[in-house]
């Protein structure tokens, strides 16, 4: 197992970490939460992958699509939260179903 | 069953279903070529013609730009919809500021503030040529503005509301105004004549670092900057 491979892996068990707690939890935060570490584990899949390279230098493309989503991941977080404070203001809480 | 149990059995088959999917995934890994050069060699190839050094801003700015103009402008859309939900934000923030800061967070700021502002200039300008540019130095310019935030140092009582919109579209304009400039030197929208590259790349950045910056702070603090719209008018009849 390479370097690579190594990173690459731990970035795909990361999204998984991030994809179970995105089926499982129940309250909103945690999703926000969840899918928060799903977006890094697929950030290190990309910047792993892009060390292939023979020349010494990593592929500077993967490079700057990490580099946008990380920008943009920030902004979805910031959007769902607002959400998120928007329900409990509404409802009184943040689970997703308060029966 | 007891619901306790339903959802016991629930989240087990969910481990599974993730377990399956990361399996599929490592394995989908293991099979990739162990060598692939992607697009490198391409950018290599033109790297010459971008009037920068550093690859990445390259792509950034100049090989994908479309790419980047639109994320500018999807970051001002997110900052709008904060504004549109959390617009009673400033309710809020006026609880949250009720303790003053500690005297060591007001005086590491007042140390730290003026370095930031040169590491953030110094980040923008190393972009050309090595690791750096507009989302790092706006980044820490954000930082920057969020620990003054949390000093409760009032940095931003002179930005209107309408200069702070137009510092927020101020990359998306920059982007506009450098991409259809291209189309009066006989080029395609962003498509930059390789011998004023360096000097729309530098401009873009710069335009891009301040809006970057600008809507971080803004999605921080749920919406806005403009002090106008935070300060809690009560405050005003008190003092008369």
């Amino acid at each position: 197992m390479t370097t690579v491979t190594l990173f690459a892996s731990c970035g795909a068990v990361i999204f998984g970490i991030g994809f179970f707690g995105v089926v499982v939890c129940r309250r909103l935060l945690q999703i926000v939460i969840a899918l928060n570490v799903m977006g890094s584990g697929v950030f290190l899949v990309l910047i792993a992958l892009a060390r292939r390279t023979t020349g010494g230098r990593p592929d500077p493309v993967a490079h700057s699509m990490a580099l946008t989503g990380l920008v943009v991941a920030v902004s979805v977080t910031a959007l769902a939260l607002t959400l998120v404070r928007c329900r409990y203001k509404q409802t009184g809480s943040t689970d997703l179903n308060n029966r | 069953m007891k619901p306790s149990r339903i959802r016991f059995a629930e989240t087990a088959a969910m481990g599974l279903i993730a377990t399956v999917v990361v399996c599929c995934l490592i394995a989908a890994i293991g099979e990739m070529p162990r060598a692939a050069n992607g697009l490198a060699s391409e950018v290599d190839l033109h790297l010459s013609l971008t009037g920068v050094q550093n690859p990445v801003t390259a792509v950034l700015i100049n090989f994908r730009g479309y790419d980047t103009f639109l994320e500018l402008a999807v970051l001002v859309l997110a900052v709008w919809g904060v504004k549109a939900i959390g617009s009673d934000a400033a309710h809020d923030r006026e609880d949250s500021t009720a303790t003053p800061p500690s005297i060591v967070l007001t005086g590491f700021v007042r140390v730290v503030g003026p370095v930031v502002i040169v590491i953030a200039g110094y980040l923008l300008w190393v972009g050309g040529h090595s690791p750096g540019g507009a989302f790092q130095a706006g980044a820490v310019l954000a930082a920057l503005g969020i620990l003054l935030d949390l000093a409760t140092i009032e940095w931003s009582t002179h930005i209107s509301e309408r200069s702070e919109r137009c510092l927020q579209v101020a990359a998306v304009a920059g982007f506009l105004v450098v991409g259809t400039s291209s189309l009066f030197l006989n080029r395609t929208f962003l498509e930059f004549p390789p011998e004023l590259a360096s000097t729309f790349t530098l401009a873009i950045e710069s335009a891009a670092t301040l809006s970057i910056a600008l809507i971080l702070i803004a999605l921080y603090r749920g919406g806005g900057i403009c002090v106008a719209r935070l300060l809690p008018p009560p405050v005003r009849e008190r003092s008369k």
